[in-house]
């Protein structure tokens, strides 16, 4: 596709979770080939727009539309979104007890390839797959055998999520504050997953609370989320002003 | 009563002088339950004097008894006067002719689950001769069983062929009058299996109700005995993956495991009964009585049970370890969907020093089921130093079902180490949304998130029945979320 065509554009997108509003008119262009980061104080609302738009039932969106690589977003399932192409990397990723990690893997890669139409993987080719990602991720084999997320650190679960980007590699990755809980190193391989993955037929939408992670993955745009709206956008440099400034004097402005 | 003792003695000189013998084949007892009918049951058998005697016991025992109404499980009263108990081993009259007659919705079952088609019309119950085209691989497997010098046949013929076992052994481990249903059982039992291996002797195969594909539909009153001599192992595989067509609603089952010193039993069991329709019409009454006992030194027997059928599952596979340094494990798998109800566990009671026992429970409930878990772990004065762990885990699909832990314990030694560890947890809408992130259909997540769940137990299974188990669960648990 063009690198001049919205990836995806959010228009009016309200939502709300148990009866309250948590998002009030977010208005996002996101071409294909960027990267955008999304910050904001707590409960602005950052991670539910990741969940929206990932399709989790219990969110529910009250107004506005979504398209995704020109299709209608809001109308799919959320395995039908994560088969077009739409990959969320969780804040807290859910352990699953028993289930081989290396088995969920390659079942949603090919859940992905049956939807495209492409042969699905057998366990000889996604073995060697998997294994040159992980070793890209520094990951150790022991990783392939344990039960998804289970019993790994913090740390191991984010970068768990990144192996999984880089597997199915998605046309937008959503990472939902994944350096949080991250030390320096752990930071540095995520921060390195992530750009290998960019592209000019990809996207990728950071929601952080920190600038420190804008310093190994540089985004094209920073957008502040306050109050459920995109209250102000900008350049790298926004993301600077913020950690020096705090987000008191978006909302005076407001006021 | 004694008019009826005399009813029976007449009944049975009667029947003799007529060669009642010859119309077996053909006839049922009428519904109801007495003396009378206890004798010719076993009369119909021509079964020797003991075990006639052994059954009026049971029954007279039986009719002392009041049934059990402490399990966590509702249904209406049974009308034990209003079955027939015995009944010719197959009824080709209302038995399908052909598969074209049989239920489409049990066939697409059968699909599914990827059992043979030859294997499906035995299954359905249709009554043609050509169903049995195994039965020459059933032969051959008999005579390597008997090259071992292992004994396996019906319980039926084991009575006529190897009375002094059959009357060493029965009863010896579940007594005729032990519980309500283990005294009707004993009272009116049609068949079932036998097993012996002699001493020091590995059973040379799985031993499985389906290589006695030619046997008699054993009805609803089984009764298994396997015994193991001193160093003998052998595995047994009860059951089918394939729900099994059947006109009984009650099943009252007993199953007796001896294991003599440094022997092994390992028992199996995949039962898949009718579990009535989603609105809990109809299905089977699963009233077990299971109970091995580890009666010499250093023996061990092992209990793993994948449950996904019946309307009420009541069973509780036990182990009484006798012997010292005997291992008694159990590892479960219960699943209940729609109106499905099952109160089941074991019991593991620690008599000889050193008894060491392993107790994994996994209750899976969806729809508006109710799943209980009921274990004892009693430990006696005499059990130096035995050990129990035991881990039960339960997981809820859905806002309707329940899940419940009974788990006693009775430690009469100061010895003893018992540890218990209990988890109950919603198949998370976190696990589910994560999977169908990642793309799954909400089917393969569900069935993933399971089968990761039960894993230690389908690891104890048999690799060839660990398989079918696994495709079993997702049939049981189909349209259960999403």
């Amino acid at each position: 596709m063009s690198g001049n065509m919205n990836l995806l554009d959010i228009s009016q997108l309200s939502a709300r979770v148990a009866g309250k509003n948590i998002l009030n008119g977010i208005d996002l262009q996101v071409r294909a080939g960027e990267v955008h980061a999304i910050m904001g104080p707590n409960g602005s609302g950052k991670s539910t727009l990741a969940q929206v738009l990932a399709g989790r039932a219990d969110y529910e969106v009250t107004g506005g539309t979504v398209r995704f690589d020109g299709r209608d977003l809001l109308a799919l399932a959320p395995e039908e979104r994560a088969r077009a192409g739409l990959f969320l990397g969780f804040q807290y990723p859910v352990e699953i007890p028993g289930v081989n990690n290396v088995y969920l893997l390659k079942a949603a890669l090919n859940a992905k390839r049956r939807a495209a139409g492409e042969p699905e993987f057998d366990a000889y080719e996604f073995l060697a797959l998997i294994k040159q990602k992980m070793k890209f991720m520094q990951m150790s084999e022991a990783f392939l055998t344990r039960g998804v997320n289970e019993g790994f650190s913090g740390g191991e679960k984010k970068r768990n999520e990144i192996l999984q980007m880089l597997v199915l590699e998605p046309k937008l990755a959503i990472l939902d504050e994944t350096d949080s809980g991250l030390d320096i190193d752990a930071l540095k391989i995520v921060s390195k997953g992530v750009n290998s993955l960019r592209d000019a037929s990809r996207a990728v939408i950071l929601v952080t609370h920190y600038q420190r992670l804008l310093d190994y993955i540089v985004p094209d745009q920073v957008h502040v989320l306050v109050g459920g709206r995109i209250l102000k956008s900008g350049d790298k440099a926004l993301a600077l002003e913020l950690e020096h400034r705090g987000y008191d004097w978006l909302q005076e402005k407001v006021a | 009563m004694s008019s009826k003792s005399q009813d029976v003695a007449a009944l049975i000189s009667q029947k003799y002088r007529h060669g009642f013998v010859t119309d077996i084949e053909s006839d049922s007892l009428p519904p109801g339950l007495d003396e009378g009918v206890v004798a010719a049951i076993s009369l119909k058998k021509r079964e020797p004097r003991f075990l006639l005697d052994w059954r009026l016991q049971a029954f007279r025992h039986w009719k002392t008894l009041r049934e059990p109404d402490w399990a966590h499980v509702h249904y209406t009263p049974i009308d034990y006067q209003d079955i027939s108990y015995y009944s010719a081993p197959r009824a080709p009259v209302d038995a399908p002719k052909s598969l074209d007659e049989v239920d489409p919705k049990l066939l697409a079952t059968y699909a599914k689950l990827g059992i043979p088609l030859h294997e499906r019309a035995r299954l359905a119950g249709v009554a043609v001769d050509a169903v049995f085209d195994s039965v020459s691989v059933a032969t051959t497997f008999k005579d390597k069983l008997a090259k071992a010098g292992v004994i396996f046949c019906s319980f039926s013929d084991a009575v006529l062929n190897h009375p002094e076992l059959v009357e060493r052994y029965l009863g010896t481990v579940v007594p005729a009058g032990d519980n309500f249903f283990a005294a009707l059982n004993s009272a009116v039992f049609s068949d079932g299996s036998f097993v012996f291996v002699p001493p020091g002797v590995r059973c040379p195969m799985e031993l499985s109700t389906y290589f006695r594909i030619n046997a008699a539909k054993t009805g609803q009153f089984e009764r298994t005995l396997i015994v193991a001599a001193e160093g003998a192992s052998v595995s047994y595989l009860e059951g089918c993956t394939a729900p099994m067509r059947d006109e009984n609603q009650l099943h009252a089952a007993v199953v007796e495991l001896v294991a003599l010193d440094d022997a092994q039993i390992k028992y199996s069991t995949v039962q898949n009964w009718y579990p009535g329709d989603e609105n809990g019409v109809g299905g089977i009454y699963n009233f077990v009585t299971k109970r091995g006992e580890c009666r010499g030194r250093n023996s061990k027997i092992s209990w793993t049970q994948v449950e996904t059928g019946s309307a009420i599952t009541w069973k509780y596979p036990s182990c009484v370890l006798k012997g010292d340094n005997s291992v008694g494990e159990f590892y479960s798998v219960a699943v209940t969907n729609h109106y499905q109800q099952a109160d089941t566990g074991t019991k593991m009671i620690h008599i000889g020093r050193n008894t060491k026992s392993t107790i994994v429970s996994k209750g899976i409930s969806a729809g508006h089921a109710e799943n209980s878990y009921r274990g004892l772990v009693k430990i006696l004065p005499s059990a130096d130093g035995a050990r129990n762990f035991t881990q039960c885990d339960s997981l809820l699909m859905g806002g309707l079902c329940a899940a419940h832990t009974f788990p006693y314990m009775e430690v009469r030694n100061p010895s003893a180490t018992v540890e218990h560890e209990a988890s109950t947890s919603k198949i998370g809408e976190d696990q589910l949304f994560y999977c169908l992130q990642r793309g799954l259909s909400a089917e393969d997540a569900v069935n993933m998130i399971v089968s990761g769940f039960c894993k230690v137990v389908f690891k104890e299974l048999p690799m060839e029945f660990a398989v079918e188990a696994q495709n079993l669960l997702s049939v049981s648990l189909e349209g259960a979320v999403g």
